[in-house]
């Protein structure tokens, strides 16, 4: 690991970076002139899927297998940039964005020669604020050097890059939820198929990538894929942004290959350096709130798209650690993720609709000390019939939210149970009567007299 | 009654009202049309430039928004009400946006939100009475690494302690951010009311 040269944040801190300038001086833009003049936009996605470069935004999918599900006899393309960075615990776009906005702009225009895209949109999360002004004016200078618009770099591609601000929703992070929300509707995901490639924004052929993605593919277009794939391990390749936030020393984004251990991100030298003021670790949620949660003893799970699963989680996903301190209580943890989807649920499917707002009371009811132990049941069922079935919902969701309310369930449940059996007896059903009396009113069986109403 | 019913009768937009959108913000929309397909597909940045001109969006602005675009008003509200980000009520002329996610949770925002009601004197979703500050919460700003976070308008304040609280709120410069900016979705000159400041 010792020789391993970090690619996509080489730049980082580099003073002045976000110029054009200073960004080419670097051997900036070098990449797109060799993939714009030398190569046509097939041999670049040959490339890419040979690097196997799988979708850094969660899902996982090959970048190179996805560009060749478009229709070849296709006029228009679009490509769209997900920066709509919403996912608990990630912030590696944020800092790819900020850091050097000239390599992401780079991404898209070797990318987009490689979908022969019409228009590039950048759906960039509202609030991103600085970070809007930072690559706007980097998509500005971009423009002036000839890199976006008519005849790029003296060649006969052309194409168009502008900025989309969101407006606050998490689901807009969703592909075709982008999409729509792209299209100024509400950022309901559409049901699949027809795939975006196939039909997309504005019912024409659309290709989706997250910004890491998209930075990735200007380092495979100059180094090879070969180099890209002699990086991490086998079945995932390339260098990886690993955040990491919580009581750790040193929170931030640092790269790594793909298969670090989350022991080592938490404690390595290179990386957080372990926990802040002398505290233990309870857990970990290794990859965004959405993937579950490894215990102390799990740290040990590699972070590649294939390990994470022999731990129960539901994948990679966007490698944004959370460290949960061993002083938090584990409910007050449930119950902020609870809410996140019962917020964030776009409100399409039932079953995540009820299903997450129904998750969220029950947590509320555990974290203020009226659980019963059937409720761990409980939240285990609904998870079980919301998500983890493939095919009952339109989007990822609602298995997003299944898994982590499932495995914290699953993996504290002693803790649960210690809580739900130190509050005082009799408060439980004191506070359910209180919250929802007309469903408590009933008669009690075996009793002449009925439960009060007050 | 457990509920409040809404008066049908009395119009939300009263028939004769002057305009609310200038022709600048009008000609600042427009100007988006040439980068989409449809002009729907301009509701998104037409939404904020009226947002930030006017400070939130009117029932009236809707109907405005909807006429220049061509498209019916519903679909306006149908859009505007999926998103937070967009007010169609008055609000403070800085929004203070508290970040209520996990990591941010674990490092201490619940005391973070305490000391800015208690300093503000508001609860979450209320705007103090001299309409200088509107509080609310929101999930993840992707801004982890420096937790706990708020937003002050655009300005994102990394690492706040409680203790920090009063002093930050007291600040008049804590909502701009200062740095090389791109003017495309600033307010349009002179069309903004200017009673409203910040924006």
């Amino acid at each position: 690991m010792a020789s391993f040269e970090p690619v996509l944040t080489r730049n980082f801190g580099v003073e002045n970076i976000r110029s054009i300038d200073v960004y080419r001086a670097k051997g900036g833009y070098k990449a797109a002139e060799t993939a714009l003049r030398s190569m046509s936009p097939e041999q670049v996605v040959e490339v890419v899927t040979a690097a196997n470069l799988r979708g850094r935004g969660g899902a996982g999918f090959p970048a190179g297998v996805k560009w060749s599900f478009l229709p070849k006899d296709r006029r228009i393309t679009y490509l769209c940039v997900n920066a709509d960075e919403s996912e608990p615990g990630t912030f590696n776009n944020r800092a790819l964005m900020e850091g050097d906005p000239h390599q992401v702009l780079e991404g898209i225009l070797i990318s987009g020669y490689a979908t022969r895209t019409t228009t590039a949109y950048i759906y960039m999360r509202v609030e991103f604020h600085e970070q809007f002004h930072v690559l706007q004016k980097a998509l500005d200078a971009a423009y002036a050097a000839g890199l976006f618009g008519r005849n790029i770099l003296g060649t006969n591609f052309s194409m168009d890059c502008y900025i989309h601000r969101g407006a606050g929703a998490y689901v807009c992070g969703e592909e075709t939820g982008l999409i729509e929300s792209l299209e100024g509707k509400r950022g309901w995901p559409r049901i699949k198929p027809p795939f975006p490639a196939v039909e997309g924004l504005f019912r024409r052929p659309t290709v989706v990538n997250n910004v890491e993605t998209l930075a990735c593919v200007v380092h495979i277009i100059e180094r090879g894929a070969e180099w890209f794939k002699s990086i991490g391990t086998a079945n995932s390749a390339g260098p990886k942004l690993y955040t990491i936030s919580g009581p750790v020393k040193r929170p931030g984004v640092y790269e790594a290959p793909l298969g670090l251990s989350c022991r080592e991100l938490i404690f390595g030298d290179a990386y957080a350096q372990g926990m802040s003021d002398g505290k233990g670790v309870k857990g970990c949620i290794p990859g965004g709130l959405s993937v579950g949660v490894l215990t102390e003893q799990e740290l040990d799970c590699k972070l590649d798209f294939d390990d994470v699963r022999k731990y129960g989680l539901l994948g990679l996903g966007t490698a944004g650690a959370i460290v949960i301190p061993s002083d938090a209580d584990i409910r007050q943890v449930l119950m902020n993720v609870t809410r996140f989807y019962a917020h964030e649920s776009c409100g399409q499917c039932t079953q995540c609709r009820e299903g997450t707002s129904w998750m969220y009371k029950i947590a509320a009811r555990i974290a203020i000390g009226a659980g019963r132990i059937e409720d761990l049941d409980l939240l285990i069922e609904v998870s079980q019939n919301m998500g983890m079935m493939g095919g009952l919902s339109i989007c990822g969701l609602p298995d997003g939210a299944a898994y982590p309310i499932r495995t914290i369930v699953e993996k504290f449940r002693d803790e649960f149970e210690r809580h739900i059996r130190a509050q005082e007896p009799g408060r439980a059903a004191e506070v359910l009567r209180r919250l929802n009396p007309a469903a408590y009113s009933l008669p009690i069986l075996g009793q002449s007299r009925w439960v009060g109403v007050r | 009654m457990a509920w409040e019913s809404l008066d049908r009768r009395t119009p939300v937009i009263e028939p004769n009202a002057p305009p609310v959108l200038s022709e600048a913000i009008r000609a600042k929309i427009r100007s988006f049309f040439p980068r989409y397909e449809t002009k729907r597909a301009a509701l998104l940045p037409a939404l904020h430039v009226v947002q930030d001109a006017l400070g939130h969006v009117s029932w009236q602005a809707m109907k405005e928004i909807a006429e220049v675009l061509e498209i019916p008003p519903a679909q306006v509200l149908d859009t505007i009400s999926f998103y937070t980000h967009f007010w169609t009520h008055e609000k403070g002329r800085k929004v203070v946006v508290l970040c209520r996610s996990l990591s941010c949770q674990l490092l201490g925002a619940d005391a973070v939100r305490q000391a800015i009601e208690r300093q503000l004197k508001i609860g979450e979703h209320e705007t103090t009475e001299d309409g200088a500050y509107s509080f609310v919460t929101e999930e993840c700003l992707a801004a982890c690494d420096h937790a706990p976070c708020l937003l002050i308008n655009e300005r994102l304040h990394k690492c706040v302690k409680p203790g920090d609280v009063p002093k930050l709120l007291a600040d008049p410069n804590n909502d701009r951010v200062a740095m090389p900016r791109s003017e495309l979705f600033d307010r349009p000159a002179g069309s903004a009311v200017e009673s409203k400041g910040g924006a």
